[in-house]
């Protein structure tokens, strides 16, 4: 295959995809680019100076806590959970093979809304309190779903139905909830429910990176399982690839990056549905996974979404969750509509 | 390239991995099939004079009997009259559209996890919906019919139309992409709209729990010739739908008219599920599980899916119903709720003795 060149350090060596790095790069480029611009803009709008000088070692002043203390949680979570969900897509689209695949079919965001619809029940308020709801509601749910779905070890195919009929079953309460509780109750369920960076603050992010940065360096092992089972199971088999260990693995993985954003953030729909398959198209290999790509659109599509969620309605903050379904959704559409006859 | 749809359980790869092949133990002869299909008939005949006996007025089924062959004008002959049998029937078709047209997106599509609103059905009707009440303060239950069916077909022409742009036509990988995609566009949207403006919010989450109680009168007769018309194009699919099912080389090499299969089937599911979500709202889990249900008891044969499909959602919707009027009683719990608290328990014990059962 054309396209393609060889990068060798010492005695390693790896194929490089000429365009997928291109892509790579620029979708770097877009991601800081969507940093800058939510610590630039806003009620006191300042220039990229006053910006890297608020972020500088002896700054002081209003920009200082405008920057730092305001923008900047918001801003990098934005980027970080968009990564988080991408990546979390991916593993979850090769696991299943489908591009309906994320861990959402497990139970895990619609188990998290019914946790947090009980702590909003039981008068719960407040960041902590939201978050532990919906840890407890997510992984709840997901072990729930691997209890009913074992029975002398988890088939894929069990495990996805268990997951839908479980999901199926929060939903209704979920609904229900939002039909009986009183409208004030029910719209701040919905809000949450959205996926949300409005109240983001630093010990969530911070605390959010370091679960990442451990997740993170399973990455690479996980990257190469998912190619290896995407020849299918016996030629994984034959490869030498223990095959139920590694789905394991990978779906502990995929989990945990996607209950951290759940519960810093709520239930951020869409990206980890679109983040990988606007991956595959823009590095032109439609037929395999990339875990960085993922997690570069990731970031990039929520980075851009929450600027619009910020800004879109004067005095009016969106629930992030909200815009980007509208423009993940609409940019894939784009994406499908301009597919070209390819390989 | 890996199979990108359908799921791989390591025995079912191969070129027909659409749907694993689960139904080995359960898997019925035609005979007992026939009788199976007798029994779900009868069992939904149970259904519908449970469904006009038990409410907030409990009839006995000689008052219900004696309501439709000689009504008297009595109070109890009347609910009977005026209030459960159009409810039932709705009910009945209601069903009979979503597990129809849930069997025929699965096969279209080949993916096992397609529910008939990933054509954007469930979410045009919706967000035609919010826009009719947020921008245009739309009040009236009559006019969230015709936007919300209206909503409904423009979604799915539009997904039909884009996904048959791109290369290899509407393929069932590009028709669930896109149909994902401008599902989540639509929602986005009216979620938007909707917690912006919290009146808004308020009429959205009754329309989004999905109910066949009050609705206005003249609903039966607007949506009864599109489901009708659904109804026979469905099932007249069934045997291009086996084709398909091989894949669409083998199955034009068999000479199945592929374009032309798949326009109807797709016609067939916007008329069904868009008849069914303007009337009574979107109502998951039935079109998605109903299917998969039956596939374990008939195996893949359209011939035979598609049938009891067809006649086990209304049972389910029924039951799903009276059960809604009684855990509250006197009040009622929308049909919507308690479809997936009732179905999703039988499909976990379905899916676990399916799989004790296999080698």
């Amino acid at each position: 295959m054309t396209g393609t060149f060889t990068v060798r350090i010492g005695r390693l060596s790896r194929r490089v995809h000429t365009r997928a790095l291109i892509v790579a790069v620029l979708l770097l480029l877009a991601a800081t680019a969507c940093v800058a611009a939510s610590l630039m803009l806003g009620s006191r709008s300042l220039t990229l100076t006053e910006v890297l000088t608020a972020l500088g070692p002896d700054a002081r002043g209003p920009n200082r806590l405008v920057v730092v203390e305001w923008r900047a949680p918001r801003a990098l979570a934005a980027g970080l959970f968009g990564a988080c969900l991408g990546i979390s897509g991916a593993i979850f689209q090769s696991l299943t093979r489908n591009p309906l695949g994320s861990p959402d079919i497990i139970g895990l965001n619609t188990g998290a809304y019914t946790g947090v619809v009980f702590v909003i029940t039981v008068g719960g308020t407040g960041f902590l309190a939201y978050a532990a709801g919906a840890m407890i509601g997510g992984l709840g749910a997901a072990a729930l779903v691997y209890l009913l779905a074992f029975r002398g070890g988890v088939r894929g195919f069990r495990l996805i139905i268990v997951g839908i009929a479980v999901s199926a079953m929060l939903t209704s309460v979920n609904t229900w909830f939002s039909v009986k509780a009183d409208l004030g109750e029910a719209l701040r369920a919905a809000v949450w429910g959205a996926g949300s960076l409005n109240a983001i603050q630093w010990p969530p992010v911070i605390l959010a990176s370091i679960v990442a940065g451990l997740l993170a360096l399973a990455l690479p092992v996980a990257g190469r399982r998912m190619r290896q089972l995407e020849l299918g199971d016996e030629t994984a088999v034959t490869h030498g690839v223990p095959v139920e260990r590694s789905k394991i693995l990978l779906s502990a993985v995929g989990v945990g990056f996607t209950a951290l954003v759940t519960a810093a953030a709520g239930p951020i729909a869409f990206v980890a549905l679109a983040a990988p398959q606007i991956a595959r198209r823009l590095s032109g290999r439609p037929g395999s996974a990339d875990l960085v790509g993922s997690a570069l659109v990731g970031s990039v599509l929520l980075g851009g979404a929450d600027l619009i969620a910020q800004h879109a309605v004067p005095d009016t903050p969106l629930p992030v969750g909200a815009v980007t379904v509208l423009l993940g959704g609409a940019y894939l559409v784009w994406l499908l509509l301009h597919e070209q006859r390819r390989r | 390239m890996p199979p990108a749809s359908g799921f791989d359980s390591g025995a079912t790869s191969g070129s027909r991995a659409s749907f694993p092949a689960v139904p080995g133990p359960l898997a019925l002869g035609r005979r007992r099939r026939l009788f199976w299909l007798t029994v779900a008939f009868g069992t939904l005949l149970l259904a519908i004079a449970a469904s006009l006996a038990v409410g907030s007025a409990p009839l006995p089924l000689t008052t219900v009997w004696a309501a439709l062959t000689r009504p008297d004008g009595s109070l109890d002959h009347l609910t009977v009259l005026d209030l459960r049998v159009p409810r039932t029937a709705l009910a009945v078709l209601v069903g009979a559209a979503l597990g129809l047209s849930g069997a025929l997106i699965q096969a279209l599509t080949r993916n096992p996890l397609a529910d008939p609103g990933i054509l954007g059905v469930n979410a045009g009707a919706g967000f035609a919906i919010v826009l009719g009440v947020a921008l245009f303060g739309v009040t009236r239950i009559q006019q969230y019919l015709w936007l919300g069916f209206a909503g409904a077909v423009i979604a799915a022409l539009v997904v039909y139309v884009i996904a048959a742009r791109g290369p290899g036509g509407a393929n069932p990988i590009r028709l669930t992409l896109v149909g994902v995609a401008l599902s989540a566009v639509l929602s986005g949207a009216s979620s938007t709209l909707a917690l912006i403006d919290p009146q808004t919010f308020d009429r959205m989450r009754y329309w989004g729990a999905g109910s066949i109680a009050d609705r206005p009168d003249g609903t039966i007769a607007a949506i009864l010739p599109f489901i009708a018309a659904g109804l026979l194009l469905g099932l007249a699919c069934a045997r291009p739908l086996n084709a398909l099912a091989l894949g669409d080389d083998m199955a034009r090499a068999v000479g199945a008219r592929i374009t032309f299969t798949r326009a109807a089937g797709m016609v067939a599911v916007t008329l069904l599920c868009g008849a069914a979500t303007a009337a009574a709202g979107p109502i998951g889990f039935i079109g998605l599980m109903v299917p998969h249900a039956v596939r374990w008891l008939t195996g893949p044969d359209q011939r035979w899916v598609l049938p009891f499909s067809l006649i086990l959602a209304p049972v389910l919707l029924l039951v799903a119903d009276v059960i809604g009027r009684l855990v509250v009683w006197p009040a009622e719990l929308q049909v919507g709720v308690v479809t997936a608290l009732i179905g999703a328990p039988v499909l976990i014990a379905l899916v676990r003795r399916a799989k004790a059962a296999a080698p």
